[in-house]
């Protein structure tokens, strides 16, 4: 439930971040370091200096956080003078604390966060380039695919080592689908038009739930994707996810509801809860609810989301290992916490039992995913696509597109219009993101 | 409180005759206190006030009037810009922002009046004596010490269109069981209104249930004696005698209003549209995730300037017109008689 409950933690731990934020506030006052240019540290491949201890933040809050605590426990037995200690947040929470904390010399030695993130907190100066690590380490262009590659890049330096990678995936329950006499996952257009039909016939009404909220603004990016669309200018210049294309994914999405597949005004995490409850018989969501899903006991299948929209094409996201600012470094930390992502890109295998695909191809290839649920969408990593790295881009998203969608699927205004409203704001945003970041 | 006050400074300190005798040249009593005892008293309440509410207000000003991002180097100094944004609707900042405040304003609006009589009908009833009555007093404040997280996840799941309790037992009962409580409008704003008032009426209540008891037996009697109705007695004798603390609990209930924010951000996560996103959750959003820190101080000044306003209005409502009307008869009988 990592990303269901990503929004949650915030209110409660908004009085927190305030108070971090406010000590920030007092400290960048008086300080004068530059925060425009990083320095990467050097990389080092052993560390046998003296015991340390690194705090390592990660908004593993949900299924996976055991299978990360797991991996931490198993490292520190290995390592007598490294001991890493987790403080693990909800992901909102965490992207609102670490800049606060990094910029008032509080900051953790390690850290991991997704890789639309990676850009913003670069441009602020929250994070340090990896080029060292990475070149240290031997990963290149060739074990990633070039969507992954690209979207750690910023300003010409990398500032991510790929963890995994996660999609949206398609999740079916096996036993309506045999009551439909539908054989195999519908991968198109015409074949998911055809199994809800059949779906209906066989007395499930409602197939298909369609949210307006989580994951609904990941289903509209995977449509206008599939589309052949952008959601947003490379550059970071315009917002375009009211594009023709964009406009066909959301109208698609509404006429699901126009259409009788979902009911109306799907809230907040209803569409999963319906799905867990044997209420409807297809969702899209992340790969990692497999955990959670495989726990309720539920007969239920995963396939790659199919491409109802043109070309086979998905939402991702990928987890990264980060190296935060340090105001002012220790140098046996710095290379403590280069060994401990050494070795967590190593064992990277042992993640997949967390629901998630390796970002590896070296790893990924080497049987780990045998007869895992995410195998078949695993294979179907060329399709998966990834947010461009524009600073600041994540919060603009939240207040524009994800209203349109929101809006859309609600019904409260028309698609095109839901979009190309929002569209012009966000464009907006992103002008001026894009002077405060310097271009 | 103030007698006790009065006490206090009229009391010598401890310790405090050698400095006396430097004021006794101001012509001061003997037993006046040193000038730094009151002070002293304050001391440990005002480091606090200073440091959590003084030094944040004061440093708040000066954030609001440059573009601070604290994550950046440099804050450049922008004057008033922040605030002219605001007061520009074509801005991304001030459209945003004043249709978050109009939430907010629909929100108080709502909430205030049933804040202010449900918990008076609920303390007037508790005030009652039945059976079972201190077990009902503690029913209808024990939703209070929930949490606004606890609460909004639960409703939120309650409410829900199509998978919550709440819609399946009005179709139960033959009523519409389609309602979008929380995607819709104005069945979202219901939902809030009708989910805080439930969630806070029992502080309101508690706090009219003391100012009832406080009202002395004796007026009522007299009431009666006069021949008073209960409609009469309620009207000169309970009201009346609530006068001040219904003033504490309307400038309370409507700047606790005005700071709604966990409830539309976790129910409605501000939806449908941006209809129920609050200023709170507008300056919440611009401070700490688009990290415009002067924006949205900005913002926050301009939200209690508001307030303060409106507590203003308030408390001329309020006032004590007797009193006003016995200090001016004063005024005048002293100007005669000079």
């Amino acid at each position: 439930m990592t990303k269901h409950l990503s929004r949650r933690g915030a209110a409660r731990t908004l009085t927190g971040t305030a108070v971090v934020a406010l000590g920030a506030l007092a400290l960048s006052a008086c300080s004068s370091g530059g925060a425009a240019q990083r320095e990467a540290a050097e990389f080092s491949a052993t560390y046998d200096g003296p015991a340390v201890t690194l705090s390592y933040w990660n908004g593993f809050t949900g299924g996976d956080g055991p299978f990360m605590q797991g991996l931490v426990d198993r490292f520190n037995e290995e390592h007598d003078n490294i001991t890493v200690e987790s403080n693990t947040v909800e992901w909102a929470e965490f992207y609102q604390k670490l800049p606060a904390a990094v910029t008032a010399g509080e900051g953790p030695d390690v850290g991991v966060m997704h890789v639309e993130q990676l850009s913003s907190n670069a441009a602020r100066g929250v994070i340090d380039p990896v080029d060292p690590l990475l070149d240290g380490l031997g990963l290149t262009a060739d074990d990633f695919t070039s969507a992954i590659w690209d979207a750690i890049e910023h300003d010409g330096a990398r500032y991510g080592v790929p963890l995994d990678v996660h999609s949206l995936a398609m999740y079916y329950n096996t036993e309506h689908f045999e009551d439909a006499g539908i054989a195999e996952a519908p991968t198109d257009a015409e074949s998911f038009a055809e199994a809800l039909d059949a779906l209906q016939e066989a007395g499930y009404e409602h197939p298909f739930w369609m949210p307006a909220r989580w994951p609904g603004h990941l289903m509209f990016l995977s449509g206008q994707w599939q589309g052949g669309g952008e959601p947003y200018a490379a550059d970071g210049s315009a917002a375009t996810f009211d594009s023709p294309e964009g406009v066909a994914s959301l109208e698609w999405m509404r006429s699901v509801v126009d259409d009788g597949y979902s009911p109306g005004d799907v809230a907040q995490d209803a569409q999963y809860v319906a799905f867990k409850n044997g209420e409807t018989s297809i969702t899209f969501d992340g790969i990692w609810q497999i955990n959670d899903l495989e726990e309720s006991g539920l007969p239920y299948a995963a396939a790659p989301v199919p491409a109802v929209l043109g070309e086979p094409a998905v939402w991702a996201s990928s987890h990264q290992f980060f190296l935060p600012h340090q105001q002012s470094p220790d140098a046996d930390k710095v290379a403590a916490a280069q060994v401990f992502i050494a070795w967590m890109s190593e064992h990277s295998g042992d993640w997949a039992q967390a629901g998630m695909i390796p970002a590896r191809e070296s790893v990924r290839t080497s049987g780990v995913l045998d007869g895992t649920v995410q195998e078949p969408i695993a294979e179907a990593i060329d399709t998966m696509r990834f947010l461009p790295p524009v600073p600041g881009l994540g919060t603009i998203q939240s207040e524009t597109l994800e209203v349109a969608v929101a809006d859309g699927v609600l019904g409260v205004r028309s698609p095109e219009a839901a979009l190309s409203e929002e569209s012009g704001r966000a464009t907006s945003l992103m002008e001026e993101n894009l002077a405060r970041f310097g271009g | 409180m103030s007698p006790s006050t009065a006490h206090a400074v009229d009391a010598p300190a401890p310790g405090a005759s050698a400095p006396a005798t430097g004021g006794r040249r101001h012509g001061r009593s003997p037993i006046a206190p040193a000038p730094a005892t009151p002070w002293l008293f304050l001391a440990p309440f005002l480091a606090l006030f200073g440091t959590f509410v003084l030094l944040p207000a004061g440093l708040g000003v000066w954030i609001s009037l440059h573009d601070w991002d604290y994550t950046f180097v440099s804050h450049p100094f922008v004057g008033l810009r922040n605030y002219l944004d605001l007061l520009d609707p074509s801005s991304t900042s001030g459209g945003p922002f004043w249709e978050s405040m109009r939430a907010t304003g629909v929100f108080t609006a709502s909430s205030v009046p049933l804040l202010l009589v449900v918990p008076l009908l609920v303390a007037l009833m508790m005030n009652a004596r039945f059976p079972g009555r201190n077990f009902l007093r503690a029913v209808y404040f024990a939703p209070y010490v929930l949490g606004v997280a606890v609460i909004s996840v639960l409703w939120r799941y309650l409410l829900d269109t199509n998978i919550g309790p709440v819609n399946h037992y009005l179709g139960l009962v033959g009523l519409p069981d389609a309602t979008a409580w929380l995607t819709s409008q104005p069945a979202a704003w219901v939902s809030l209104v009708a989910v805080t008032v439930w969630w806070t009426l029992g502080f309101n209540a508690v706090i009219y249930l003391a100012a009832l008891q406080d009202i002395p037996a004796e007026l009522y009697e007299a009431a009666q004696v006069d021949g008073a109705s209960v409609a009469q007695r309620f009207w000169n004798v309970t009201l009346p005698g609530l006068r001040p603390v219904l003033m504490f609990v309307t400038v309370n209930t409507i700047i606790m209003s005005a700071n709604m924010f966990g409830q539309s951000y976790l129910m409605t996560e501000g939806g449908p549209g941006r209809s129920t996103r609050t200023a709170i959750m507008r300056i919440a959003d611009t401070g700490l995730s688009s990290f415009q820190m002067g924006s949205a101080a900005a913002m926050s000044y301009v939200l209690t300037l508001v307030l303060m306003l409106l507590s203003g209005v308030v408390f001329w409502l309020f006032r004590d017109r007797d009193a006003v009307r016995t200090r001016a008869n004063v005024r005048t009988r002293e100007k005669v008689r000079s």
